[in-house]
């Protein structure tokens, strides 16, 4: 693994029934490619999150995932409403989710403190009304 | 506690079985909020809850759960069933609450 992989994901908007097929694909191919069942852990749980969040939030997006002997870096890009206040929105518990996604047993506003807790790095960038971009890295 | 020796007690009906029962069962894990189940669902473990939708089974495999135990006598909706056979994820069920299959769970990986 010399160069880096890069996998690229289309994110459904409003489509639950396939929200987490992206990172459930990713993970298999981690598993391939040996690499340890807790970087896996890390990966998957973080891209969920955020796959979830796009869902919800967002219309969908694009992933893009860069895998390299050092780490694995996903870029989470939406042309979604933007996030007004990031600080609140990375406080646990805070959530703008609908009571249709809550009846679902999501929205308890952990999204983005679950997706900091297990990545190495993470970066957001957004705009109002523009869009957002979320960079996580997870070390191998 | 193998998946299967908890497949094989009795203790829980069966529902689905999942590829690697030969998996050990780390601990029993309790959580119906699947945002709080993401976050901190052990790895390996046996999680028990009532909410039986497919994103259900997307967070037990994302947070690589041993199997997935419903419990009061919840089931799996028709998509749920569908992604548990497809994904392979070993589901059983219980008319139990979910403290007392969770505690069944308990004792027997202390035995």
């Amino acid at each position: 693994m010399d160069e880096a992989i890069v996998l690229k994901y289309d994110i459904s908007p409003d489509d639950f029934t396939r929200a987490g097929e992206a990172s459930s694909d990713v993970k298999g191919k981690l598993k391939q490619l040996g690499v340890s069942p807790e970087a896996i852990r890390k990966v998957a749980i973080a891209m969920y999150e955020g796959e979830i969040n796009m869902v919800i939030h967002a219309n969908g997006g694009e992933i893009t995932v860069e895998i390299t002997p050092v780490d694995i870096k996903m870029i989470l890009a939406d042309v979604g409403p933007g996030i007004p206040d990031v600080e609140q929105a990375m406080k646990a518990g805070y959530s703008t989710a609908p009571d249709e996604v809550r009846s679902l047993g999501f929205g308890a506003g952990m999204g983005l403190p679950n997706m900091k807790k297990y990545t190495d790095d993470m970066t957001i960038e957004t705009q109002l009304g523009v869009g957002t971009t979320i960079t996580m890295i997870v070390k191998m | 506690m193998t998946v299967q020796k908890l497949l094989d007690s009795g203790m829980f009906h069966i529902v689905n079985v999942g590829e690697n029962p030969e998996r050990e069962i780390t601990v029993p894990f309790c959580c119906d909020l699947l945002s709080i189940a993401m976050g901190r669902a052990p790895a390996g473990c046996a999680w028990v809850t009532v909410m039986g939708n497919m994103n259900t089974l997307a967070v037990a495999t994302l947070t690589d759960a041993a199997c997935i135990i419903m419990a009061e006598g919840a089931t799996l909706d028709d998509i749920a069933m569908k992604k548990a056979r497809d994904q392979e994820i070993t589901v059983m069920g219980t008319e139990l609450p979910i403290f007392e299959a969770a505690f069944k769970v308990y004792q027997a990986l202390q035995e």
